[in-house]
C-alpha cells in the first residue's frame, strides 16, 4: 500500500494537515498573471516560491512558465525587500522587456510588512517603469485562503489597476474567468461568439499555456488579455463573474471603480450550470439562444438519457476547489450519481452555505468539509469507512485510487501525470459531454475488467 | 571527442551573453561566465546572490534541506512548519523511490505533513500549533523520528522549532524529534539547505546506534537520493561484489541505517555539493575517510568500484569487482556499439544541480558526445575548480549565517580506519581520499562554464551553439523544446532511469538516442511553411 499509514479511525486534528487539498496563494496569482498578454509574473519573496510555482505550473501544462523572483536573502528579510524589488524591476525591463510586470507577495514579504503599493509607486516615481509599461501588484499572503484566493486577488488587481471608465459604454460584456484551464477559456470565447456577444475575457491563458510548437520560444505568446482590453473593461455593459470565490472579487472591484454591474455565476461545468450561464447571457444581452447551442445541449442530454443505467447511484468521492466542486457536484446529481464525500482545503463561508443548501435538497447524507482540516487524509479515511465507485480530483488522488482500487478521474489542479486538460474543455455542453465520456469510460472499463467471463458484454 | 559542429569562439559568446544586461548586472555575471582551461583552471564566481529579476533556476534553502537531503528517507515523519505551499510543492515531486522491506514497514514518502499556518499563527506565534501537530503525528503514526522544517515566516516571527522539538522528544521518550532552521531566505540557494540538513542529520541521527553489524567491506553511500531508482542499481552492484551498504544518505534509506552509519569503514560520496559536510564531519568524529566516486557512467562505475576495492585492499574483493565488471560490461559495450554511430559528434549542454552537470558528462562522452558548455545551479567554487581552492574561498555574509558545527573526535567511537601511511600509499595508487578535483578539470579547453545560468543566457547559448541536447530541469524543459531542441531533465530524469551503474548507463544511452534522433524534431515545420524557405536549399542538403 502506498498510503499504508492511513487508518479507518477518524480523529479530530487541530494542528496537523496531512495530504492537503489546496496549496498557497502565490501560485494562483502567478497563473492568473500569465493570462495577461505580454506580462511577466513576479514573485516577491524567496527564490524557492517562484521556483516551486513555476515547476508545478510547468508540470501541469507541459509548457514554458516564465516568472521572476526578488530573490530574498537574509538581509532582505531583515531590512525589507524594497531594494530587491526595485532592482528586479530594472533587470526585468532591461532584459525581458515585458509590457507588464505583475508582482505578487509571499508569506515572507507579507510577514516583514513590505507594501507593494508603496514600492511600485516608488518604482514609478523613480522612473524605473518605462513609458507605456506597467507594474501591477496583488497582495497574496500564503497564510490566508488558498491558491484560489491568490488567483482571485490577482484578477481583482487587474480590474482595479487597469479598468478605466471613459463615460462612454462599449457594446461588450466582461467575462471574468474563475480558475479554469486555457481550453475552458477558449470554450468561453467560442460560446460567447455563438451567442453573438462581444466579451472581454480576463484572465485568458489560452494561446499562452497551450502554445504551438513552432521551433521558436515566444517569450510572450500571442494569447492573454491585452492592456487595451483590460482598460476597456470599465466601459463594458456588465460583468459575468464565473465563480464566486475566484472571479467575483474582480467583478466587485469593477463595480466599485467603474460602476459596471455584475452577475455571479457558477463556472459552467455540467448541464445545469451551463444552462444558467447561457440563460444569463441571453437575459442580460436580450438575445435568443441560437439553435446551435440548443443542439449542443441536446446532444449532452441525449447521452445522459441513453447511458443513465451506468451512472445511476454510482458513489463518488471528490476533492478540489470550491468554484469547480459546486457545479461538478450538481452535474453528478443531474447524472443521478451519488456524491458521498466532498473535500476542499479552500475555506469559504459562502461556498459552504451554497454546497450545504444544494446537498440538503438533493443528497442530505453527503459528507462535506472545507477549509482547515479538510484534507485528502480525511477524505481517504471517509472512503475507507464508506467506499465509493469513483474518485474525482487532482493527480494526488491516484495514490488513494490505487490503494482502494477504484476508478479515478483527474479533474482540477494540479494534473501532473496526464495531458488533455489544457486542450479539451470541461465546461459548456460540449465540455460536459467530454467529462461525461470520461466518467462513463472509467466506470465501464471497470465493469469490463471485473465481469465474470459469462457476464462479459459485447454491447453496452 | 570532436564535435561535428564548429564550436563558436567562447570569448565572443561571453560578450554576447552579458551585452543586454544593465552595467552592474553585466559586471557581476561576467565573473560567473568562464572560458575553461583544464590545465590552469580559472576562478569561477559561484555561491553568490542571484540578481533579482534575472530569472534563475535556483530554489531555496528549504528545498535543499527537506526536499533534497531529508525527503528520500522513508520512515521519518517530515512536518513542514509554515503555510501550506512549501509542504505541498515538495510532496512526491522529486521522485525519491523507496522500497520498504515489508508491507508493514513505515513509509511516509507518499504523505505530506504541514502545520498549515494561518494568519493568527503568524501574528501570535505558531509554536503551540506546531506542538499540537507533532503530538497528532505521534498519536496517529508512532514513528521513530519526526523532523520539523522551518519555512520563511517561522524564522521571522521567532518560533523556536528546536525548543519545541526537544520538549516533545522528552515527552514521548520513544520518538526522536528534531528541527531544521532551513527558512527559504537563508543562504543564496538550495545549497544552504544541504548544509543545514547535514548538520541536523549529523547532530540528531548519526551515532545513535553503535551495534556493529556483519559485513567485511562496509561503507556508506553519501549524496545518492535514489531518483528514478539510482540507488537500487548501486545496491545491486554492491551486493554482487560483496560490499555491505551500511547506510545511504539518503535514497531508499531508513532512520535505523543512518543512526548506525558511523560503524562503516568508508564513506563514498556521489553528490559532493549536497553532502560533503557529512563526509568531513564523520571523518573528524569517527575516523571514517571519504572518497569521491561516481556511479554515473559505465566506465566511471567500473573506476569507482576499483577505487573502493583498492581502498579495502582485499584481493578477493578486487577479484570479484573485476569479475563483475567483465560480466556487466559486454551489455554496455553492445549498447554503445549500436547507438554510438547515431550520437557520435553531437553536442550537449548541462546546467543543473551541484554535481549532475559534472557526472553526466561521463555518460555523454561514452556516447561520443561533446559537452560544449556546463554549469551548476547552486554549487560552490570547489565543485568547479576542485577542493584545493577551499582555503581561499571568502566567507560572505550569506554563508556566514549557516552554522559550521564544531566537530571533535569522539572519545569512544573514534577509530582511525587508515593510518597516515596507509592513506599516503593509497594516494600513490591514485586514490584521492577526502578530495574532489571538480568539474572543470574534465572539460575541454575553451568550453564554457556558467554558474547560476539565467533564462536569458540559456536562450542565447542555444541560439549560438545550437546543441543537440540540453540538460536542465522542469522549468527549462518546455522552453528549450519549443526551440526545437530536446531537453533531458537531470533532476527528475523525465520520469525514467535509473541512470547509475551499468544498467543505468544503458538506459541513458537509449534515452538520449531516442531524444536526439526522434523524428518529431523534423516535423515541426508544416509542409506549406517549408516551401517559402526555398526548395532549392532543401534539395542541396539532401
Amino acid at each position: 500500500m502506498l498510503l499504508r499509514h492511513t487508518s479507518k479511525e477518524v480523529k479530530e486534528r487541530e494542528g496537523l494537515t496531512i495530504n492537503p487539498a489546496k496549496t498557497c496563494q502565490p501560485i494562483g496569482a502567478m497563473y492568473a498573471a500569465l493570462g495577461i498578454h505580454g506580462c511577466l509574473p513576479h514573485s516577491h519573496g524567496s527564490q524557492g516560491c517562484c521556483s516551486y510555482h513555476r515547476s508545478t505550473l510547468t508540470r501541469h501544462y507541459k509548457e514554458p512558465v516564465m516568472a521572476a523572483t526578488s530573490s530574498f536573502t537574509e538581509g532582505a528579510s531583515v531590512f525589507g525587500g524594497q531594494a530587491n524589488l526595485l532592482a528586479a524591476i530594472d533587470t526585468i525591463f532591461a532584459v525581458y522587456d515585458p509590457d507588464i510586470i505583475a508582482v505578487h507577495s509571499t508569506c515572507l514579504s507579507e510577514t516583514i510588512g513590505d507594501d507593494l503599493q508603496q514600492i511600485t509607486k516608488k518604482a514609478s516615481d523613480d522612473g524605473k517603469i518605462p513609458d507605456g509599461k506597467y507594474v501591477i501588484y496583488a497582495s497574496t499572503p500564503s497564510f490566508v485562503g488558498s491558491h484560489v484566493t491568490g488567483y482571485a486577488n490577482m484578477v481583482a488587481g487587474m480590474a482595479n489597476q487597469f479598468a478605466e471608465s471613459t463615460g462612454e459604454k462599449k457594446s461588450q460584456y466582461n467575462m471574468i474567468a474563475g480558475w479554469m484551464e486555457p481550453s475552458d477559456m477558449r470554450e468561453i470565447k467560442r460560446l460567447a461568439k455563438e451567442m453573438g456577444i462581444n466579451i472581454v475575457l480576463f484572465p485568458d491563458t489560452s494561446d499562452v499555456l497551450d502554445a504551438p510548437q513552432t521551433g521558436k520560444h515566444v517569450f510572450y505568446p500571442k494569447g492573454g488579455t491585452t492592456v487595451a482590453e483590460l482598460k476597456s473593461s470599465g466601459d463594458s455593459l456588465a460583468s459575468f463573474a464565473l465563480g464566486s470565490i475566484s472571479a467575483e472579487p474582480a467583478a466587485i472591484a469593477l463595480e466599485k471603480k467603474c460602476k459596471v454591474p455584475f452577475e455571479t455565476l457558477d463556472i459552467p461545468i455540467g448541464l445545469s450550470a451551463t444552462d444558467r450561464f447561457i440563460m444569463a447571457i441571453s437575459k442580460m444581452a436580450k438575445i435568443e439562444v441560437p439553435d446551435e447551442i440548443t443542439a449542443e445541449r441536446g446532444r449532452l442530454v441525449d447521452v445522459m438519457a441513453d447511458m443513465e443505467q451506468y451512472l445511476h447511484g454510482k458513489r463518488v468521492a471528490l476533492f478540489g476547489d470550491p468554484d469547480q466542486l459546486l457545479p461538478l457536484t450538481e452535474f453528478l446529481l443531474d447524472l443521478s450519481m451519488k456524491p458521498v464525500h466532498i473535500v476542499s482545503g479552500t475555506p469559504g463561508q459562502r461556498f459552504d452555505k451554497e454546497m450545504r443548501v444544494m446537498l440538503e435538497k438533493r443528497s442530505p447524507e453527503t459528507k462535506f468539509k472545507s477549509g482547515l482540516g479538510a484534507d485528502m487524509f480525511l477524505l481517504h479515511q471517509w472512503m475507507k469507512n464508506e467506499p465509493v465507485d469513483l474518485l474525482i480530483g487532482n493527480t494526488y488522488g491516484k495514490y488513494m485510487a490505487r490503494d482502494e482500487d477504484i476508478p479515478f478521474i483527474r479533474f482540477g489542479f494540479p494534473i501532473l501525470d496526464r495531458i488533455g486538460h489544457s486542450y479539451f474543455p470541461n465546461i459548456g455542453y460540449n465540455g460536459s459531454l467530454r467529462l461525461l465520456e470520461k466518467i462513463l469510460n472509467v466506470l465501464m472499463d471497470r465493469q469490463d475488467r471485473d465481469a465474470l467471463e459469462e457476464k462479459f458484454e459485447l454491447v453496452m | 571527442m570532436e564535435a561535428n559542429k564548429i564550436i563558436p569562439d567562447p570569448a565572443q559568446v561571453r560578450e554576447e551573453l552579458i551585452e543586454k544586461y544593465p552595467a552592474k548586472v553585466a559586471k557581476k555575471r561576467s565573473k560567473s561566465i568562464i572560458i575553461n582551461d583544464p590545465d590552469t583552471i580559472p576562478e569561477v564566481q559561484a555561491n553568490v546572490r542571484t540578481v533579482p529579476g534575472i530569472i534563475t533556476q535556483r530554489g531555496c534553502s528549504y528545498a535543499g534541506c527537506k526536499g533534497v537531503v531529508l525527503g528520500p528517507t522513508r520512515d521519518i515523519v517530515n512536518i513542514v512548519h509554515g503555510p501550506i505551499g512549501c509542504s505541498f510543492y515538495a510532496w512526491l515531486t522529486r521522485r525519491n523511490q523507496t522500497r520498504p522491506e515489508s508491507p508493514e514497514d513505515a513509509n511516509y514518502i507518499p504523505y505530506c505533513f504541514s502545520t498549515d499556518m494561518q494568519e493568527e499563527n503568524i501574528v501570535f506565534g505558531g509554536e503551540k500549533k506546531l506542538k499540537i501537530a507533532i503530538q497528532e503525528a505521534y498519536d496517529l503514526f508512532h514513528p521513530t523520528s519526526i523532523a520539523i522544517f522551518s519555512t520563511c515566516p517561522v524564522g521571522l516571527i521567532g518560533d523556536d522549532v528546536h525548543a519545541a522539538a526537544r520538549e516533545m522528544k522528552e515527552k514521548f521518550g520513544d520518538c526522536n524529534v528534531f528541527g531544521f532552521s532551513c527558512e527559504g531566505y537563508r543562504g543564496v540557494s538550495q545549497s544552504a539547505g544541504h548544509h543545514i540538513a547535514n548538520n541536523g542529520v549529523f547532530k540528531h541521527m548519526v551515532g545513535r546506534n553503535n551495534e556493529v553489524k556483519e559485513g567485511q567491506f562496509k561503507l556508506n553511500l553519501l549524496g545518492e537520493y535514489n531518483i528514478g531508482g539510482d540507488a537500487f542499481e548501486i545496491e545491486r552492484i554492491f551486493k554482487r561484489v560483496g560490499i555491505t551498504l551500511v547506510a545511504s544518505f539518503s535514497g531508499n534509506s531508513t532512520v535505523g541505517a543512518i543512526e548506525n552509519s558511523h560503524t562503516a569503514d568508508l564513506n563514498v560520496i556521489l553528490c559532493h555539493r549536497s553532502i560533503n559536510y557529512m563526509g568531513d564531519m564523520m571523518e573528524t568524529k569517527y575516523g571514517i575517510p571519504w572518497m569521491k566516486i561516481n556511479f554515473v557512467g559505465a566506465e566511471s562505475t567500473a573506476k569507482s568500484l576499483r577505487k573502493i576495492g583498492e581502498y579495502f585492499g582485499d584481493e578477493g574483493l578486487k577479484a570479484r569487482i573485476e569479475a563483475v565488471i567483465s560480466e556487466e560490461m559486454p551489455k554496455v559495450k553492445a549498447a554503445v556499439a549500436e547507438i554510438l554511430p547515431r550520437t557520435k559528434g553531437k553536442t550537449a549542454m548541462l546546467f543543473v544541480g551541484g554535481s549532475r552537470a559534472h557526472h553526466y558528462q561521463d555518460l555523454f562522452s561514452e556516447l561520443g558526445m561533446t559537452t560544449v558548455a556546463a554549469g551548476y545551479e547552486f554549487a560552490h567554487r570547489d565543485d568547479y575548480e576542485g577542493r584545493q581552492v577551499l582555503p581561499g574561498i571568502k566567507v560572505d555574509a550569506d554563508s556566514k549565517n549557516i552554522e559550521e558545527l564544531k566537530v571533535v573526535a569522539d572519545p569512544e567511537l573514534y577509530k582511525q580506519r587508515k593510518t597516515e601511511a596507509e592513506l599516503a600509499e593509497l594516494k600513490e595508487k591514485g586514490l584521492e581520499i577526502n578530495g574532489y578535483e571538480g568539474m572543470m578539470k574534465q572539460m575541454t579547453k575553451k568550453s564554457l562554464v556558467v554558474d547560476d545560468l539565467s533564462h536569458y543566457e540559456s536562450e542565447k547559448l542555444i541560439e549560438i551553439y545550437k546543441p543537440d541536447i540540453f540538460c536542465a530541469g522542469i522549468k527549462e524543459k518546455y522552453v528549450v523544446q519549443k526551440m526545437g531542441i530536446p531537453l533531458k531533465q537531470l533532476h527528475s530524469y523525465d520520469y525514467g532511469g535509473p541512470y547509475t551503474g551499468f544498467e543505468g548507463a544503458v538506459n541513458f544511452y537509449k534515452d538520449i538516442d531516442r531524444m536526439v534522433n526522434n523524428p518529431v524534431w523534423k516535423l515541426i515545420k508544416a509542409p506549406w511553411e517549408k516551401k517559402s524557405t526555398g526548395l532549392a536549399a532543401s534539395y542541396v542538403t539532401q
